[in-house]
């Protein structure tokens, strides 16, 4: 890692610097990266001496070396045996210890404390395109995922299709979207900033590359947000059932389109579409949805 | 009459798959020629395909690993050109094609190069290093061979006939259903999983009850050299995690062939559950592949640095820790799946607990060199090599064991890294240590050290080149499997990445230069006595190559590193007192039949070609009764002939001291 980093530079690598992961503009994004730092941080206690150690002991105890002592017997050290459990132990604790208080103060199902309400959006992976369907505003859009940076963000996910897994580097978060399932993912911008939305987890033909299953993220002030929700509402088109079978329809490198208003219940008859099972769902579902919005 | 078969299944839409179809059937066809030209078929029948011996399987072991391994890398290069060039553009690579490459390259990795690497050098290995004459099994250990080879051959033959899934490798649902992935891609990794898996656990089973009940007298478990104790783990690993990837397959063909809904989207099917499944089966097989190669490096450090092990009694409960641990941590493979943070939390910690034993070897290792006269013989290099990179994976590993750091780099190319990390510098190095190491003992001379060290040169600068790169990609938020891309920025490290992978082309070219140097120059690097190392375990008891019954008096085992014990008191290499009868398996071709049946009933369910699936199905049947009624299927080596095999070993005549060097 330390060869990869000093090698950086060499690649024309401010664009490193630039990293969504490492310097992101989300709320979320910021915590994990500096939970990153901090864990190779602790790790490093015991790897950097692994190093030194495995050159040390290479090099003095070579065998063309007479001044090393060679005890071809010795194999015990009771002492050192405590030090190498307890060591990492004592690590892994505190990293442990740091992986259960994250994991909950960063469960992507858990609302972002706020002063204002979080923007719903229902998201809906499609091939080869994502779907994000505005409740509150009556819009939904393809391909391109706006929202305010002083709110937070409160995403409802499924797929249409295949699993998808949904990421946005750079703000934070990244959750499997399934068909006939709900997961959900909370998010918040740091002022407003420019991302490029992905799906990670394969999903077929149109899966690589831009802009056939990527999507534009943008976080605004609150008055671009009126404007930019303004523009999607004079949109001739609607959603409903005839525009989301085009949809559905696969097809990549589709351009960003607005629908000005959405039929009443889209979102959770996707879900209900393959939500068949009679076995009751653990977490990662909810079907079929109800359409109450806001955080559980 | 040929079911799905029909001439559209050749490989005629893209140059690049009909090239990779010829060089496999143009390969195939050199070989068979080769044979038939030097005349060789009786020999290789008789003394090899035939063979119960397990020094012998698992020669033909490690030979299918290393087959495959080119076929595998050849797989690798094919995508790091691709990504190296398809910036804003197509590449080189038709559509769809380098998704199969990617599924390829992970299936034959895995199954088909590590699985067999280190089953072959079980083969090899555990029966000498315990004072065995054999594995507990010796038919079941043919039919295992031939299994694995049988699926190793389906995969390979979907280069030339059809397609190979587009998957990748985990095969997960929906995307692997019918529905999505119609077509025989599956359908071909579905059976060579299945058959290869049955192959695999009845490998465990075989090793497991060998070192169980076949043990040198006096050879407690708490003697048991290290990679004896690893085969052991990594054999109850095989048993417990095997069945449960052969029941996600089975059921996913189950979905595929007679439209059930395991895992389907919609009609009570559930994703989750295969998901689960597979890596209930996929992480202990992670240990699978890294515990054979953790008992590797306990050998050579122990033997290269001319002393025993540093804290024994630690390595085996770090050891017995990994193996309970490695079937509470499946779940870390899909922390983005919306599970509660409890249980995110409960994954994400037993998984880094598994980093404490693992770092108590790193050190025991260390401390093993500590004081030591320290040889940097090409095993050695290798162990070394292990130790600096591994760490790294170590890192990342446990980074990734961070639920909410996870969620920030799974399904990125950093997870690529940090698995090839384990997979390349841990296990593969591993498995080259070993092969290096226990290669004179196989074949009574030594590999040529100075293209050793190149390789070795080439394999670790390949690593950082490739990989290293890779890492970075992943904080840039690449995702893994990208046919092309629309960032300039990502280019210049898949350009380093491709040097790195040109650099391991290398590490292979002079593995296979350093083979052929050493068979030419086999009278010089021939070895005078079973223990060129100066080793410290029983198999360096033997001959080189040993004998077929290994040792002609089973010894008496009175410590830990029992070579090393009998070396000190003066009894190594003295000619036993007195000679007895020793009773041998004899060959059989049941093994071979029952492979090659087992391919011929898979490659017909591929297809759908129902006649030819019955005569398959029926042939296997037959190989495993020609075998079950062939009575006596032993036979006896005299006294007399086993004094002769080991007059010419030049032991030294009984009660004198030992003068093996």
């Amino acid at each position: 890692m330390l060869l990869a980093i000093g090698l950086a530079p060499l690649l024309g690598g401010c664009s490193l610097a630039h990293a969504p992961v490492l310097d992101p503009h989300g709320t979320v994004a910021l915590i994990e990266r500096n939970l990153l730092f901090l864990c190779a941080g602790l790790m490093l206690i015991v790897v950097v001496p692994v190093w030194m150690l495995t050159f040390w002991f290479t090099w003095h105890f070579r065998e063309s070396n007479p001044r090393a002592r060679y005890a071809p017997e010795w194999s015990y050290s009771a002492g050192l045996d405590a030090v190498v459990w307890l060591v990492p132990a004592l690590i892994v604790t505190c990293i442990g210890f740091l992986v259960w208080t994250y994991t909950h103060r960063l469960d992507p199902y858990k609302p972002i404390a706020a002063a204002m309400a979080p923007l719903d959006v229902d998201v809906v992976a499609e091939d080869w395109k994502w779907l994000f369907i505005y409740p509150e505003q009556n819009i939904a859009t393809v391909n391109e995922l706006v929202f305010p940076s002083d709110r937070p963000l409160s995403l409802k996910l499924t797929s249409d299709t295949v699993m998808n897994s949904f990421y946005v580097a750079g703000l934070g978060g990244q959750i499997f979207a399934m068909a006939g399932m709900l997961t959900r993912l909370n998010l918040k911008a740091e002022g407003p900033a420019q991302f490029i939305g992905r799906n990670t987890q394969y999903s077929g033909a149109g899966f690589a590359g831009f802009p056939e299953q990527n999507f534009s993220v943008r976080a605004t002030t609150p008055s671009q947000f009126d404007a930019w929700v303004s523009a999607a509402k004079r949109s001739p088109d609607a959603l409903d059932a005839a525009a989301l079978a085009a949809i559905e329809n696969p097809s990549g490198r589709v351009p960003i389109h607005y629908y000005s208003t959405v039929e009443s219940d889209l979102f959770a008859r996707i879900i209900a579409k393959y939500a068949g099972s009679p076995m009751p769902r653990a977490r990662a579902s909810a079907a079929p949805v109800p359409s109450a919005s806001g955080g559980q | 009459m040929f079911g799905r078969l029909t001439i559209d299944a050749l490989p005629f839409y893209s140059p690049i798959a009909l090239g990779g179809a010829l060089i496999t059937v143009f390969g195939v066809l050199f070989v068979v020629g080769l044979i038939t030209w030097l005349g060789q078929w009786r020999y290789l029948w008789a003394e090899w395909l035939t063979s119960l011996d397990h020094k012998k399987v698992g020669i033909m072991y490690t030979t299918l690993a290393l087959v495959m391994l080119i076929r595998g890398f050849i797989d690798a290069i094919m995508m790091r050109t691709q990504q190296a060039i398809a910036l804003n553009s197509q590449g080189y690579l038709p559509p769809n094609h380098f998704d199969q490459i990617f599924t390829s390259h992970a299936t034959i990795m895995i199954f088909f190069v590590a699985m067999p690497f280190l089953v072959g050098l079980f083969n090899v290995v555990v029966p000498q290093q315990i004072g065995a004459r054999d594995v507990a099994f010796p038919f079941m250990n043919s039919v295992s061979l031939w299994l694995t080879a049988s699926g190793a051959a389906l995969v390979m033959v979907s280069l030339p006939i059809g397609k190979f899934s587009t998957a990748g490798w985990t095969a997960y649902p929906p995307y692997a259903e019918a529905q999505y992935s119609p077509g025989v891609g599956v359908d071909y990794w579905i059976w060579a999983i299945l058959v290869s898996g049955i192959g695999s656990t009845l490998t465990g089973i075989n090793f497991l009850v060998t070192i169980a009940k076949r043990r040198a007298p006096g050879m407690r478990l708490m003697m048991m050299p290290l990679f004896t104790w690893t085969a052991l783990c990594t054999s109850i690993l095989i048993v417990f995690a095997f069945p449960a990837l052969t029941v996600a397959s089975a059921l996913l063909g189950l979905d595929r062939y007679l439209g059930m809904h395991f895992f389907t989207n919609g009609d009570g099917g559930n994703m989750m559950n295969y998901i689960n499944l597979f890596w209930i089966w996929g992480h202990p097989e992670v240990y699978i592949l890294i515990l054979p190669a953790f008992g590797v490096y306990s050998e050579v450090v122990a033997t290269f640095s001319g002393k025993p092990l540093f804290g024994y009694h630690s390595m085996v409960y770090a050891t017995a820790a990994i193996t309970l641990l490695s079937f509470s941590v499946w779940l870390h493979h899909f922390f983005t799946m919306g599970a509660s943070p409890a249980v995110n939390a409960f994954f994400g910690i037993t998984t880094m607990i598994i980093a404490v034993p693992t770092g108590v070897k790193i050190f025991d290792w260390l401390f093993t060199m500590y004081r030591g006269r320290v040889r940097l013989s090409v095993p050695m290099l290798f162990t070394l090599g292990f130790i600096v990179t591994f760490v790294i994976g170590g890192i990342t590993g446990v980074l990734l064991a961070v639920a909410p750091v996870d969620y920030l780099m799974h399904n990125t190319t950093f997870l690529v890294a940090h698995f090839h990390n384990m997979l390349i510098p841990g296990a593969l190095f591993g498995y080259f240590a070993g092969y290096q190491y226990w290669f004179p003992k196989a074949f009574g001379f030594r590999l040529e050290e100075k293209w050793g060290r190149r390789a070795f040169w080439a394999w670790i600068i390949g690593f950082y080149l490739a990989f290293m790169p890779l890492y970075l990609l992943g904080f840039m938020g690449m995702p893994r499997r990208l046919e092309r891309y629309y960032e300039a920025a990502w280019q210049p490290y898949l350009l380093v990445a491709e040097l790195g992978a040109i650099s391991i082309l290398c590490g292979i070219a002079f593995l296979a230069i350093q083979l052929a140097v050493s068979i030419r120059n086999r009278s010089v690097l021939a070895v005078s006595t079973g223990d060129p190392w100066n080793g410290r375990t029983l198999e360096w008891a033997t001959a080189s190559p040993p004998a077929p019954y290994n040792f002609a008096v089973v010894p008496q085992v009175h410590g830990i590193d029992a070579w090393w014990v009998m070396k000190r008191d003066g009894s190594a290499g003295q000619m036993p007192a007195h000679f007895h009868d020793i009773i041998m398996p004899d060959d059989s071709g049941a093994g071979v039949l029952l492979g090659a049946m087992s391919f011929v009933f898979a490659f017909a369910m591929v297809w759908e070609i129902w006649w030819l699936a019955v005569l398959g199905g029926l042939g296997m049947w037959a190989a495993v009764l020609s075998q079950t009624f062939h009575d006596h299927a032993e036979h006896r080596i005299s006294a007399r002939e086993v004094e002769a095999i080991e007059g010419f070993r030049g032991l030294v005549p009984p009660g004198t001291s030992g003068a093996v060097s």
